[in-house]
Formats: structure tokens, sequence, C-alpha cells
């Protein structure tokens, strides 16, 4: 792929400070982000994919400046955005969009779909007041809504409806990149059907950048160009999508693949699942070592010691596992 | 695997209606529903949000919310008529004879209760046992479904659990009287996948080893498609198909499984390509169109479909595959 970056992570890290205990007596720091580093190509569709708490939503926040990076760079446009103020921030943040999982909490009730729509574009000053109703118009059209639906309500439409509205409030600001934050999740199957081509569509028409947030690897096999898997605040491995589901190499890819059920009654009963056991450990308290180590099947002893490196294993295919350097190293096939 | 035979129905519900009291006056919201699970039979409930499957269930406990009520319709479990059973009869079959767990332990589960309570509860009350009975038992429970340390775990409070413990936990209140039946509502739907997975493996081996039936309430085809023998789609408050589950898989007969199944992202799709999709949404509950209730939404939708309704049928040809679809029972007939 001759794609440039769009966006460079380099070391992105983000804690949060809680206190804890029935009068918050305790301090604690939540290790929701450690040691990200990988780039965002113009006009992919990049997926992280992750159980809860994993941090692939904290991922997108962080790196749109919704929340303070606690360390680490990211660059876009030349410039570190992370370290930029909110009044600094502001022309960035009309390329750098985000559509939540749940429309109905993030449109506000009383304002009608028009105005939501129309709010953006008046306040980037992207047309005149003259031409707002045309520019409103032709959103709702661009995310399949007909006119008339300028001057209704959220609680009047469904969740597929209120989804396209969020989306073209995205689109409003005429973005470069959008963040999916499990934009889909909330959705009926025949209604998500919709929103990804919808989203697909919108991509080709506006040559826009993806990070899609999400955890239905079916899905995430369907739309992207690359994937990124995490686990407990760190990135496990990433590649392109066919490298990925057919030459995982990190163990808990493996065993995250395998959990995921096919819509095929015999493959499925005769299918041999890799059960991963236990529960993911707290992030308050991440285990030493590799995090994935106290269920992870091939641990070895350097793995609850050594926190393994984040490299390129084969062209274009990154991934921190011990296991996998020494797999590598050990055919001697490849450089280290 | 399937048996049709009537006299094996451990539950048989027929034409159940439920209507909600509103203010524009009564409003169905599942109109004439037919389900029945054979004994040693595991059946899948599919559909989407609002399609009344989780109402179906509750109404057959009479756990309905207050001004939802059932105006038509039978169900039997083993034999016995669950609407007109007194309520001291029924307090026997809830819990005891037929176990529930339901999708979000954390709104099931008493927050303020140790564990080993919650799991004695139901065996001091349906088994007659003592506390320290009850105890023990609840303790062979965590254990049966995988509870590490379980017998220390008996005093931990549901928010010392992790989700899928908690889940845990949930199953084995619903197992805790060796039910005939469990119905399960949509149990892995709060979990992540690979706690999915455990969980699924987990009742597959419960049910293989104590034998009884299951009723698993859905929305994903995919999680299902191992672990079900026959499937029930249900649309809009009624059933539109019911099959075994590899001829619901290989041969959906209504355009609405037929949707579904088609937009599902298959292994083999090219990247980026459009996927099938249902234009439209599904018709709020109260709200139903007249006729066939995906009508509205149907590719294949003729004049009759927007005015009579389609009656859940036989296909001569396919014997137990039933549809509720005028196109699809003729298309069948004619092959």
């Amino acid at each position: 792929m001759g794609a440039q970056p769009l966006m460079r992570i380099e070391n992105l890290v983000k804690h949060f400070h809680v206190r804890l205990g029935a009068f918050g007596e305790r301090a604690a720091t939540v290790h929701a982000l450690d040691d990200i580093t990988f780039d965002i190509l113009d006009g992919e569709t990049l997926s992280l994919v992750g159980e809860s708490g994993c941090g692939k939503s904290t991922t997108g926040f962080t790196l749109l400046n919704l929340h303070k990076a606690t360390h680490g760079k990211v660059i876009y446009q030349g410039k570190n955005i992370v370290e930029l103020d909110e009044k600094a921030m502001r022309p960035y943040r009309r390329q750098l969009q985000i559509v939540f999982q749940d429309p109905y909490s993030t449109l506000n009730p009383r304002m009608t779909i028009g105005e939501a729509v129309g709010e953006p574009i008046l306040f980037h000053k992207l047309a005149t007041k003259a031409e707002l109703k045309d520019g409103i118009a032709t959103l709702l059209a661009d995310v399949g809504l007909p006119p008339r639906f300028a001057s209704r309500y959220p609680h009047e439409l469904s969740g597929g409806q209120r989804q396209r509205v969020a989306i073209a409030r995205a689109l409003a600001c005429q973005p470069k990149f959008i963040v999916c934050d499990e934009a889909i999740s909330a959705l009926d199957v025949s209604v998500q059907a919709q929103i990804i081509n919808l989203l697909l569509d919108l991509q080709q028409k506006y040559g826009l950048t993806y990070l899609f947030i999400a955890h239905d690897l079916a899905v995430v096999r369907h739309i992207s160009d690359r994937v990124g898997v995490m686990y407990l605040g760190r990135l496990a491995e990433l590649t392109s999508r066919e490298e990925l589901f057919d030459n995982p190499l990190h163990p808990y890819t493996k065993a995250l693949l395998s959990a995921v059920p096919e819509a095929d009654p015999a493959h499925e009963r005769s299918r041999k699942r890799q059960v991963l056991q236990g529960d993911v450990p707290s992030p308050l308290s991440p285990p030493s070592g590799c995090r994935f180590h106290t269920r992870c099947p091939v641990a070895m002893d350097v793995c609850s010691k050594v926190v393994p490196e984040w490299r390129e294993a084969l062209p274009g295919h990154h991934v921190a596992c011990h296991a996998v350097t020494e797999g590598i190293s050990g055919t001697g096939g490849l450089p280290g | 695997m399937t048996k049709t035979n009537t006299s094996e129905r451990l539950l048989d519900v027929k034409g159940l209606t439920i209507e909600i009291e509103t203010r524009n006056g009564p409003a169905t919201i599942v109109d004439g529903i037919d389900l029945h699970v054979n004994k040693g039979e595991t059946l899948g409930v599919v559909g989407e949000s609002g399609c009344g499957k989780s109402l179906t269930m509750l109404s057959l406990m009479r756990l309905l919310p207050n001004k939802i009520r059932v105006t038509k319709g039978t169900a039997h479990f083993a034999g016995r008529d669950l609407q007109t059973m007194s309520n001291s009869e029924l307090r026997k079959v809830r819990g005891g004879e037929v176990g529930f767990v339901f999708q979000d332990p954390m709104t099931s589960l008493n927050p303020v209760m140790r564990i080993g309570q919650q799991l004695a509860e139901p065996l001091i009350y349906h088994r007659g046992m003592n506390k320290a009975q009850a105890r023990k038992r609840a303790g062979e429970l965590l254990k049966l479904v995988g509870i590490p340390g379980a017998e220390d775990r008996l005093d931990a409070y549901p928010h010392e659990l992790s989700g899928g413990m908690r889940q845990r936990v949930m199953i084995a209140i619903g197992l805790a009287c060796n039910p005939q039946l469990l119905i399960a509502d949509e149990p892995t739907t709060a979990l992540d996948v690979t706690i999915q997975a455990q969980i699924v493996d987990l009742v597959k081996e419960l049910r293989d080893r104590l034998g009884m039936s299951i009723v698993w309430i859905t929305h994903d085809l995919a999680l299902i498609a191992g672990l079900v023998d026959r499937v029930a789609v249900l649309y809009a408050g009624t059933v539109v198909e019911d099959a075994p589950v590899d001829d619901l898989f290989a041969r959906p007969a209504h355009p609405y499984t037929q949707g579904l199944l088609a937009s599902i992202p298959k292994l083999s799709d090219e990247r980026a390509s459009r996927l099938s999709s249902i234009g439209g949404t599904p018709p709020e509950p109260g709200r139903r169109p007249k006729g066939c209730p995906f009508a509205p939404r149907c590719p294949l939708a003729e004049a009759i479909c927007h005015d009579k309704v389609p009656v859940l049928e036989s296909l001569v040809s396919a014997g137990a595959h039933r549809v509720a679809c005028f196109v699809a029972q003729r298309k069948l007939e004619a092959a």
C-alpha cells in the first residue's frame, strides 16, 4: 500500500487517576493505554478490536485530544496535536470527527435534526445562513434521509435513523478523519448492514479515513484495510486484514478469532475452539511483563518479567510477543 | 433429532397474544405466537429488539410488568396449563422445574446479598434443604459452572465478581434445582467474545450432562448455529419461520430470515463489498401494519401480503420446516 500516513501515534500513554474505597481514601492509577505506537494511513479503514477495558475507545478519545494524553505524541499535519489547548485545537477539530455508539445520548433532544446538523456548519463558518438550508438537505441526502427529516426531533427517529443523523453531523464539518467508536454496535442486525454500507459509500465519495473501534470481528473483517488487536491497554498485533485473519501471530489474536461464532451449524458443531481460561485482569494492577501472560497458553518464564517489544515481525505485520520473536528467530528465516 | 410427537412436548405455546395498555387503548405486541420445545431439545429463539421474544418468555411465568397482559392463547408446561395454574403451584415451577438466566446479572442479582445465600434460596424454598445442606450444594453448583475457588466465593458479593463470573452465578442459580427446562434470555449479550465462548461451551456441557431442555433467546444467529437443534425466528411479535437448525441456515424460506442471514458478513466476502441489508426498520411494538408484518420491508411482497396475515404452516416438502409467508409457501408447493 503506497498511502501516506495521515496520523502518527508515538508511544501514547493514558493513565487515569481514580480514588477507591467507600470514601475515596485510596488513590490508584488505571493504566488505560500504555505505550501505543502506530500509523493511520490516508484513506484507509483501520480497526481496533479487543474486549471491554482493553483501551480501544481510550485510544480514539486520546488521539483526538478529547482525553489529555499522559505521555506520547499524535502527529497530524506535522503538529503534535495532543499538546494543543482547546483554542489551538479548534481548526483540527473540524477535520477530526467522531461518531459514538449511542446517538440518542449525543443528540440534543430539544434540537431538530436540521439544527443539529446545521450547528457545526455555522460554528466552523462553512456556509452562510442563506446557504444553510441547502447544505443541511445535501447532508441528509448523503446519509440517506429525506429533507423533511430536518424539522423532526431525535425521539421521532429509529435507532438507525439517529445514527445516520450522527454521521451527517460529523460529515457537516467536511472532515478528513472519523473515529467510529462502536458506531454500529447498538443497532439491530438488519439495520447494522445499512449503516456499514453507508459508511463505505461515504468513504469512497469523500476519501475519508476511518478509525473503526468495534468488538464484532465479522464486521471488522468486512470493512477494514488493517486491524489492530488490543489487550489491556497495549497493542498486541497490527497488520492487514488478510494477514490478521489468515496468519495471526499473537496467541491472544488466535484465541479471539477462535471465539467468534460463524453462521454455519455444521462447521460450528465440529470446530475445536481454543477457549481462554479466566478473565481479563484489572487495568488497576496489570500483570508484569506481557500483560497477556496470565491467560496465555504458550507463556514462558520471560513473559512475566519482560515487556515484549513492539516490532515488525513480518513486513507490515507488527506484533508484541516473546514466543513469536523466539519462534521466528529460531527458524532463522527472518532478520530481527 | 427433532421429534414432532406432541406427547414429547415439554413446553407448548399456542396462539399467545400479549397486549399493552396505552393512552390510545390496547396495542398488540405479541400476536398469536406458536412455540414448542420437545424434551431434551434446545430451541433458539431469534429476533431483533422489540420483536417480543423476551416478553413471551416472561409471560409464561406470569412475570409481565403492569399494563402488559396476555389476552389470548394457551401455554402448557409438562402438560399443565401455566395460565390457569394457582400461584402456589406456579411458584414451584418458577426457579424449580423451569430455571431462568437473564441478560444482565447485575440487575438480576441482589447487590446486598452474598452469592452463596442467593444460590441457597431456591434450594431451601424448592428442595426443603436446611441452611447447611443448601450451602454445601451452593458450593457444588459454583464448581459445576467453573468458578475457581468455588467454596471461597460463596461469601462474595456480586460486585466483587467480573461480568463473566456473575453470569456463571446466574447460570448456577438457574440450574440450582435441576430444572427440566432452562430459559436463557440473551445470556451472553453483555459479555466479551472470549467469555461468551466460555459460557456457550459451559451450557453445552451442562446440557449433555444434565439432559435438560433449553430455550436460548438471542439476536445473534451465528452464536446459536452450533448450539441449538431448532430455531424459531420472530418478527414483530409473530413466529415467521420455525425449522431444524441445519435447514434454516441452508434453506431459509422466509424473506426476513433470508435477509438476516445475508446481512451477516461472511469469511468469503470481498473487503468492503456491499452487504445485503433489509431496507427500513421493524415496526414499533403496537404499530403493526395490516397483513404480514414484514410486508412493508419485504422485497417479494405482493398485494395479498399487505392485506392478509399468513399462517405458520408446514411445508409439505420439508416436514418440520414451517414458514409464515404466502410467497414462500407458494414457491415450495410449486417445487
